[in-house]
């Protein structure tokens, strides 16, 4: 009964939306696949491919860890880029820079608290911009200097939101009644000038910036990267609060009702440049502190780190559904996924253009995103 | 099996929860000028953009000249001699009144991308464009349009562009034309002509299905009245009939859901 | 322009020429006043140029450089609008007159390059291995390759909102890039096939064909007569650059040809609103492959005569950055315009590419700077002490990123304040003849 439902249901799926249905029976295979090679079973195909093979559950496991932590910057940096989408309704293409710009800003702070004394303020304030003191000597770590990267997250965001208002401000809001796409080309621009900014008061080397001194713990005999843990615990807890924001205030629930119908919002007399503007500070927080948090893992920055982030931050965004921060999250953990664990299969050249596929598959097939088809916050 | 060329069956439309058609089912009678009627939210447009392709019925069939149509596209349906006007009218624009009208031909030779470029081809193609254009102006001039022929369509008035919609649709030569609240802002004298050229047409042998408003309008023109109410058809039959019919007064005075 | 949109130079005489002998005379005027107006918008790209000539012959002057220095930046120059013109023309027939938002043309460009290199570099290639195959079945071959991929993009991506169409070309351009930057697939298709892409080290390209001219022996006497002040490197590389105008003339009646037509006509009704196109019979899903592959084929040509001319290129030459820059000639010039891609293309490099760059090496000669100060802390650093000579100094060594800071606030501000573009709003009439009532009518027929 239930099985011949199933076939039912794949014959429809099959019949309407071919494509979905191959992408479907593809995935089912690599799970197969993935499953054999975990228990290092191998059959042999043409050639040497082989189905299956060998994988320990180490390495597997690094790589779902690598998926979770990419994921979480996806996730936390696209809950804005959908929000900005739907309520404001276009693809704002300078999301990017914003999240290089929170880096920027953060470690610059938190530099300047680590350091202080250790090397001089121009030094600390443009994130090491040249030579001069190392990252070890100023040792902005979260075991070294916790105080100091906490400030920097705060800083991060807020410097964020500065900017992400005042570019409000002066490009978008005098082009408010304006189509989607000249706004989206005005974000173009707005990527350029910003990015170019930044690297005019940063400069361009890219650096090394996190003290990698005593970050690696031991907790329950697993070894934990302190810097990877942080970047879970505030992410998760941006997460969360985001939630409640949206669930319980009032605010939040006019942020629903507009990513839902503009118009209706309109009529029914929620103040609209107020949502635009909460808007915009939710979403330029959240961007600056997943930039900020993105080079405490990874450890480096340098001045096009957000834009090389954003085609992934988008296939987040529209995997989950443009207009739903539930969906930008789940849809961050599906991209973080597909770029870590695609490394079974595809060489590391290729997995960056596997997320990207998976994200214009989607777009021609299921516009909507993934999961489900309302685009409620 | 009847041989009326428009045959709609137990046509169903919604739209979320909206239920926009409910299973209207009428026929339009070769040669006739017929009206559909029904109050605001009846689902005359729906029904208009279920026939001509725009949207895709959820089930009933449309049968055109004795093929089903049912869920073709609007290209094809249009191409068999079936064309509509939009109640809002959809100018295009950003192009001229002329371009408005060059472009609804069917057949054009240079709508082929080798034609349009290659120096022998396009030959063909500067002779065929030169013979729409005298039909083209002589359209203008009945439809009163011909000084306005060189502004954009964003620019006209409201009356102007309903009448460069019907002027738009009647150069692709229909058979069968679908005419949503044509005479919408349009003023009086050029609304009598625009009767008159369609009477006229008719004598031709074109038929017209004709959404309108104005029941005089409809009562002195139709021979044939169609009445929607909430999605299905209502009544039908001569406007004198139709418009002594108790459920048709009782549902344009909206006392009691029918 | 005139009212037939002849908008190539070559066809405001044909025209109104060939639809018949109305030899009397309101017909002569109007095909005088339209050949005029034609004239004039060939006027409006030759006086850009020569203005845009005339300021960096300033330029070069002021940094006192001789003949051979001009002639040196004017091929450049040349070379970048013929450059920029053809990719603009391209993507001014998917966006300009179908609405088409392809933000994916360094994808297209990067296919064509990559199929003309792999199709025509020799075999024995320091970079990349070629098949050696005849330059021009690789050129054929390389716009054919960009078609195709336009194709398959096409099919699926047509139907899609505006900024789908963008997200799913853009994506697609960074595939394509970061495929042929793939050590791996390069190795693999050099073990299996014998031709590879050489991966992020580049790939080695056939020599310019016009160069071998300069080795005839017209070319040596050529070289010899002028060779104090044009150099023989300046005389190669301007044989190219009249290869290019060529080609940029040659697409540009093409694509005129394509817009004054019937068939330009649909596509700029599907720029204006699909369903009404549809509802008049016309099947737009054809209209939009065929002139999406069209334009993806010119894209390929366009990387092909630039980028693929130069000896050598590598998956870095296609970053989005390009298909940005291309993007900022077309809204410059006003898109749906094919006159105003020219006229922005001009512009573009003139003004927001090569000018600060030129200019800032100018002022950097002539007011002998301090060396500039490696970082920003140091440039502003010395202002407590009111000496502004550092930062004008870092503002000068960091022109580049200055040019790009420039290029977004221009882009901004046009979109802002000019839609239209320079040139304001212009109604090209997509039609093969002139539209005006045929004199021949005598007019006023009706009453
Ligand atoms: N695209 C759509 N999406 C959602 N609802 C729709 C859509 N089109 C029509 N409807 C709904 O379907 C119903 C029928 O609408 P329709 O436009 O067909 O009526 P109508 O008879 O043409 O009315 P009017 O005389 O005002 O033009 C209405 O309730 C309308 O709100
Ligand atoms: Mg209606």
């Amino acid at each position: 009964m239930v099985a011949s439902n199933t076939i039912d249901r794949g014959r429809t799926l099959l019949r309407e939306q071919p494509v979905l249905a191959l992408a479907g029976v593809a995935g089912a295979v690599l799970v197969l696949d993935l499953l054999a090679r975990l228990a290092g079973v191998e059959v042999p195909l043409v050639g040497d491919r082989t189905f299956g093979g060998s994988l320990g559950m180490g390495r597997f496991g690094g790589l779902l860890w690598n998926g979770i932590i990419v994921g979480l910057i996806f996730g936390l940096a696209g809950i804005g880029l959908s929000m900005t989408y739907s309520i404001l309704n276009f693809a704002n293409f300078s999301h990017g820079d914003l999240v290089t710009t929170g880096a920027f800003t953060g470690w610059g702070a938190a530099l300047l608290v680590a350091g202080w004394g250790v090397a001089d303020v121009g030094h600390l304030l443009l994130v090491r911009p040249g030579s001069g003191a190392n990252p070890n000597e100023i040792g902005a770590s979260i075991a070294q200097a916790p105080l100091s990267i906490l400030i920097g997250a705060a800083v991060a965001a807020v410097a964020t939101v500065v900017v992400a208002v005042a570019i409000d401000r002066a490009v978008y809001k005098p082009m408010r009644d304006r189509g989607g796409i000249a706004l989206l080309i005005a974000s173009i621009g707005v990527a350029l000038a910003l990015r170019y900014v930044i690297q005019f008061v940063y400069g361009s080397r890219n650096r090394g910036v996190t003290s990698t001194q005593d970050v690696n713990a031991t907790v329950l005999g697993i070894t934990i990267d302190l810097h990877e843990a942080t970047l879970v615990l505030v992410a998760a807890g941006l997460m969360l609060g985001m939630h409640l924001m949206l669930q319980r205030t009032k605010l939040g629930k006019a942020m629903r009702a507009m990513a839902d119908n503009k118009d209706l919002a309109l009529v029914t007399g929620i103040p609209t440049e107020r949502v635009v503007t909460a808007t915009w500070v939710l979403g330029g927080a959240l961007a600056g502190v997943a930039g900020y948090l993105y080079v405490l893992e990874r450890g480096t920055i340098e001045f096009n780190l957000g834009w090389f982030l954003l085609l992934f931050i988008f296939a987040a965004v529209i995997l989950g559904g443009i207009g739903s921060i539930y969906g930008a999250i789940a849809g961050g953990f599906v991209i973080g996924f597909v770029h870590e664990v695609s490394l079974i299969w595809v060489p590391s050249d290729f997995n960056a253009a596997a997320a990207f596929t998976i994200m214009i598959l989607v777009l021609l097939y299921r516009p909507q995103g993934l999961f489900g088809g309302v685009t409620t916050a | 099996m009847s041989d009326a060329p428009l045959q709609v069956r137990d046509l169903k439309k919604t739209f979320g929860g909206i239920v926009a058609v409910d299973g209207a089912s009428f026929e339009v009678e070769a040669g006739s000028l017929t009206g559909l009627i029904g109050p605001n939210g009846a689902g005359k447009s729906t029904t208009f953009n279920c026939i001509t392709g725009a949207h895709t019925p959820d089930s009933g069939t449309v049968v055109f000249q004795g093929e089903d149509i049912t869920g073709r596209r609007p290209d094809q349906i249009a191409n068999r001699g079936l064309v509509r006007t939009f109640q809002i009218a959809r100018e295009l624009e950003e192009m001229t009144v002329l371009e408005n009208l060059m472009l609804a031909p069917k057949g054009q030779l240079g709508e082929q991308l080798w034609r349009s470029v290659t120096p022998i081809a396009r030959g063909e193609v500067i002779e065929q464009e030169a013979e729409l254009r005298e039909r083209v102006w002589e359209t203008l001039d009945f439809f009163e349009i011909d000084h306005i022929a060189h502004d954009e369509a964003g620019t006209l008035s409201g009356g102007q562009r309903k009448l460069l919609e019907m002027a738009r649709a009647m150069m692709t030569d229909p058979d069968l034309l679908l005419l949503d609240e044509p005479l919408a802002g349009v003023n009086p004298t050029l609304e009598e002509k625009l009767l008159d050229r369609i009477h006229e047409l008719r004598g031709q042998g074109y038929t017209f299905l004709l959404v309108e408003h104005d029941m005089d309008v409809i009562m002195d023109n139709c021979e044939h009245v169609i009445v929607m109410h909430q999605g299905s058809v209502l009544a039908e039959g001569e406007p004198e009939v139709v418009q002594s019919d108790d459920r048709v007064i009782e549902a344009y005075l909206g006392e009691i859901d029918v | 322009m005139s009212a037939d949109g002849s908008n190539d130079p070559d066809a405001d005489a044909p025209g109104p020429d060939a639809e018949g002998p109305s030899a009397d005379g309101p017909a002569d005027l109007a095909a005088y006043l339209r050949a005029e107006v034609a004239a004039t918008d060939f006027r409006i790209v030759v006086a850009t140029m020569l203005a845009v000539y005339a300021l960096f012959a300033v330029f070069t002057l002021l940094a006192g450089g001789g003949l051979n220095t001009l002639g040196s930046t004017w091929v450049r120059l040349t070379f970048l609008f013929a450059a920029y013109a053809i990719l603009s023309l391209a993507l001014n027939l998917h966006w300009g007159y179908t609405g088409l938002f392809n933000i994916g043309v360094a994808g297209f460009m990067g296919v064509g390059v990559y199929t003309m290199a792999v199709l025509s570099t020799p075999p024995d290639a320091i970079s990349g291995m070629g098949l050696g195959l005849p330059l021009p079945v690789g050129i054929v071959g390389g716009m054919l390759a960009a078609a195709l991929v336009g194709l398959v993009a096409a099919v699926p991506a047509l139907r899609l909102r505006a900024d789908y169409l963008a997200i799913v070309t853009l994506g697609l351009s960074e595939i394509i890039r970061l495929t042929l930057n793939s050590a791996t697939l390069s190795g693999w298709t050099i073990a299996t096939f014998g031709f590879g892409t050489g991966g992020g080290s580049g790939i080695d390209l056939p020599a310019r064909p016009t160069d071998a001219l300069l080795d005839t022996v017209v070319g040596t006497a050529l070289v010899d007569v002028l060779d104090p002040t044009i150099t023989a490197s300046v005389l190669r590389r301007s044989l190219w650059v009249l290869v290019m105008i060529g080609f940029v003339i040659g697409i540009y009646v093409l694509l005129a040809r394509v817009g004054n037509s019937p068939f330009g006509r649909v596509l700029k009704a599907i720029r204006e609103d699909e369903l009404v196109a549809q509802s008049l019979g016309k099947d737009t899903r054809w209209f939009k492959i065929k002139v999406f592959m069209l334009g993806c084929a010119l894209m390929g040509l366009g990387g092909i005569l630039w980028q693929g001319s130069q000896g050598y290129v590598s998956p870095d030459s296609f970053r989005p950055i390009v298909t940005f820059y291309v993007f900022v000639a077309v809204i410059i010039g006003g898109s749906g315009s094919n006159t105003g891609s020219l006229v922005g293309s001009i512009l573009f490099v003139g003004l927001l590419f090569e000018g600060p760059r030129t200019f800032g090496n100018i002022v950097s000669n002539a007011v002998s700077l301090p060396s500039a100060p490696g970082t920003f802390a140091g440039a502003v650093a010395p202002l407590a002490s009111l000496d502004v000579t550092p930062l004008l100094s870092y503002l000068v060594g960091n022109i580049s990123a200055f040019r790009f800071i420039l290029l977004g606030v221009v882009l901004i501000l046009i979109i802002q304040k000019r839609p239209d573009g320079v040139l304001g709003h212009r109604t090209e009439t997509a039609a093969a003849i002139d539209l005006d009532r045929p004199a021949a009518n005598g007019g006023g027929n009706d009453e």
